[in-house]
C-alpha cells in the first residue's frame, strides 16, 4: 500500500519484569494510511501504551517493524506528537510557553513570533482563546486537556498519538472535546492513532477501530468505520452506530476470554440473536 | 463561551498615590499582627521575671537586654556576620552536594539503592558527637570545622527530597519530550529541575534552620572559638546572664532572617506551585 503511513509489520516484544518475561505484543500488524485515524481498543493490559511507544520511537520492539512514512523507526522522531490522558503541562509556564515546549527541542523554521501566532491559533482552534497568559493550574481539565493537545500538534507532527486523552474528563466534556478533535484535524490534518477504552469514542473519531486481542496482543478484528471526516454527535445514535457498538462489544469480549473465540460474525456467541448483519455501508470484516 | 474576567478597578486608585499604599501596608494585617505578638510575648516574660522575682542569673528579662546589645554592640556585629557568614556557606556546600546526591539518586536506581543506608546512617548520629570529634581533627581550623558541621547537618534532607523529586516525575512528563528527541539532560533543565524546586525549597526550609544549629554547636564547643556561639560561652564563662540572653535573641533574629531569605527565594523561583483558593 503505497499511501501507508504507519505500518506496524509482524511486531512482538516481550518485557522482562519481576515475575519472569511477559510478552505483550505477539505478531501485531497495523497499517493507517496518510491522513486517516486509526482507533485502538482491547481488554487492560493487552498492550495498547507500548503501540503508542513503539510508534513513538521511544521503544524498539525485539521482533518486527515500525515504519512512518516509508522509514523504519529506530528512535524518537520529531514528527510524532503525543498527548496523555495525564495532560502533563508545565506549571510554571503560561498556557502558551506550554505549547510552545515542542518548538524548544524540535528545530523548526518559524521565527519566534511566527511561532508564538501559530500556538496563538491553534489555542483558538481549540476555544482557548483568552487563556495564552493563566497558569494550568487555573484551567479545568477538559481546559488543560485542550492546551495539552495544542501542544502536541504546534511542530505540525505527521502523525498524533492520543493515548486515552479523554478517559478522566467528565461525559459531555468528552463530548465536546471529540467535536473539537474533528474541527483540529479538518485545519491541522495529521494521521492519528487513538487508545481508547471507550467504544462510541472510537467510531465517532476513527475511520477504523482496531480490536486487540488479549496478552499477548495481536490485531483482532478491524473495523472500517465507513467515514472520513467530521461528523454529527447524532450519528452515534443511529441503528448503524449502534449495531458497530455491538459488533465491537462481542470483539471485546472475544479479546477477554469471555466469548469464544471462533465466533467472529455477527451470528455465532451467545448474544449473537441481538447482532443485526452488517450493512453494507460498514464493511466489518473479522481478521481473525 | 470562554470565561474572561472583567478588570478589576479600585475606585481612588489614582488619587491617593504611593504613600497612601506604604501605610495601607504597615497598618495592615501582616505587619501588625505578629508585631503584637512580640510586644505581647516580652510584655509576658517581663511579667513573669518580675513576679517571680527570678535574679539575672535564673532568667534575665527583656529590660536586661538593651544594656546587654549596648555594651557588646561592636561585638555582636563582628560574632554576627562571623556566624552568618560561615552559616552560608556550609549551606550553599550542602546545596551543591546534597543536590548531586539527589540528582545520582534521583536518576539511578543501583546508586539509590548503594547511598540510601549509608545516608540515613549518617544522618542517624546526632551531630554533637562528631563536633568535638571535627574540632579536635582540624584543630585551630576554625572556619573550615564551622562550615564542615553547618554542611554535615544540613545536606541530608536536601539530597533526600532532590531524589524523591526526581524519581517520582511522571513517566509522561519524560515521554513528552523524549518522543521529540530531547536529550536527558534537557529534560533535566526543562522538566526535571523546575518540577523539584517546590520539594528542594521545602527541605532548604528546613536546611537552614539546622546549618544554623550545627554552626553554633561548632561555636560553643571549639575552644577560642568565634560567632555568637562563642560569644554565648564566654557569657557562661563569665556569668553575665543578660549577655547569653541577648545572645539567644540575636541568634534567634539571624534564623528568622535566614529562614525568610529562603521564603522570599522560593516565592521567586517555585512561586508558581503555591496554589491560590478559588
Amino acid at each position: 500500500m503505497s499511501d501507508a503511513l504507519i505500518e506496524i509489520r509482524d511486531v512482538s516484544h516481550t518485557f522482562q519484569t519481576k515475575g519472569g518475561p511477559l510478552k505483550v505484543l505477539d505478531r501485531l500488524d497495523i497499517t493507517v494510511s496518510e491522513g486517516g485515524f486509526c482507533a485502538v481498543v482491547g481488554p487492560s493490559g493487552c498492550g495498547k501504551s507500548t503501540l503508542t511507544r513503539l510508534i513513538a520511537g521511544l521503544m524498539i520492539p525485539d521482533a518486527g517493524e515500525v515504519w512512518l512514512h516509508g522509514e523504519r523507526v529506530r528512535g524518537p522522531r520529531s514528527t510524532v506528537g503525543m498527548a496523555f490522558q495525564n495532560p502533563v503541562l508545565l506549571e510554571w509556564r503560561t498556557i502558551l510557553k506550554n505549547v510552545l515546549l515542542p518548538l524548544e527541542i524540535v528545530p523548526s523554521k518559524l521565527s519566534r513570533k511566527e511561532a508564538e501566532d501559530r500556538a496563538r491559533f491553534l489555542l483558538s482552534l481549540v476555544g482557548l482563546e483568552g487563556f495564552e497568559d493563566k497558569k494550568p493550574s487555573e484551567l479545568s481539565g477538559g481546559m488543560r486537556q485542550r492546551a495539552s493537545l495544542c501542544r502536541a500538534l504546534i511542530h505540525q507532527p505527521e502523525v498524533l498519538i492520543l493515548d486515552e486523552p479523554f478517559g478522566a474528563l467528565d461525559a459531555f466534556t468528552r463530548e465536546d472535546l471529540w467535536q473539537t478533535m474533528h474541527q483540529v484535524k479538518e485545519r491541522e490534518p495529521f494521521t492519528g492513532v487513538l487508545i481508547t477504552h471507550d467504544l462510541r469514542e472510537s467510531i465517532f473519531l476513527a475511520d477504523q477501530v482496531v480490536v486487540m486481542s488479549g496478552r499477548p496482543a495481536h490485531a483482532q478484528f478491524t473495523l472500517e468505520v465507513g467515514e472520513t471526516g467530521p461528523r454529527d454527535l447524532d450519528h452515534l445514535y443511529t441503528a448503524e452506530a449502534a449495531e458497530m457498538l455491538n459488533v465491537l462489544r462481542h470483539q471485546i469480549e472475544i479479546a477477554q476470554g469471555r466469548a469464544p473465540a471462533e465466533a467472529t460474525g455477527p451470528d455465532g456467541g451467545e448474544r449473537g440473536e441481538d447482532v443485526p448483519a452488517p450493512p453494507p455501508g460498514s464493511a466489518a470484516q473479522g481478521v481473525a | 463561551m470562554a470565561y474572561v474576567p472583567a478588570p478589576i478597578t479600585r475606585p481612588g486608585d489614582a488619587a491617593s498615590g504611593a504613600g497612601r499604599r506604604v501605610l495601607d501596608r504597615l497598618t495592615s494585617r501582616a505587619v501588625v499582627a505578629p508585631i503584637a505578638a512580640v510586644i505581647v510575648f516580652c510584655l509576658v516574660w517581663e511579667a513573669l521575671v518580675w513576679a517571680n522575682g527570678w535574679p539575672d542569673y535564673v532568667m534575665a528579662s527583656p529590660s536586661d537586654l538593651p544594656p546587654a546589645f549596648a555594651q557588646y554592640w561592636e561585638l555582636f556585629l563582628v560574632m554576627g556576620w562571623q556566624t552568618l557568614w560561615r552559616t552560608v556557606v556550609g549551606l550553599i556546600v550542602a546545596v551543591i552536594v546534597g543536590v548531586a546526591l539527589g540528582m545520582m539518586m534521583g536518576f539511578s536506581r543501583t546508586m539509590r539503592d548503594a547511598l540510601y543506608p549509608l545516608l540515613v546512617g549518617f544522618n542517624a548520629i546526632p551531630k554533637a558527637t562528631v563536633v568535638p570529634i571535627v574540632a579536635l581533627l582540624f584543630v585551630g581550623a576554625h572556619d573550615f570545622n564551622t562550615i564542615l558541621i553547618a554542611f554535615m547537618i544540613s545536606f541530608f534532607p536536601i539530597a533526600v527530597s532532590v531524589s524523591i523529586g526526581l524519581s517520582t516525575l511522571e513517566p509522561e512528563y519524560r515521554d513528552i519530550l523524549r518522543s521529540l528527541g530531547a536529550s536527558q539532560t534537557t529534560i533535566f533543565w526543562k522538566i526535571a529541575l523546575p518540577k523539584t524546586l517546590p520539594e528542594f525549597f521545602g527541605a532548604l526550609k528546613v536546611a537552614v534552620t539546622l546549618a544554623f544549629i550545627g554552626t553554633n554547636l561548632m561555636e560553643i564547643v571549639s575552644p577560642h572559638g568565634r560567632g555568637l556561639g562563642a560569644l554565648f560561652d564566654s557569657g557562661k564563662t563569665n556569668s553575665d546572664y543578660p549577655l547569653m540572653f541577648a545572645v539567644l535573641i540575636a541568634l534567634a533574629v539571624l534564623g528568622i532572617l535566614l529562614y525568610y531569605i529562603v521564603v522570599a527565594l522560593e516565592k521567586v523561583f517555585a512561586g508558581w506551585a503555591e496554589r491560590t483558593p478559588h
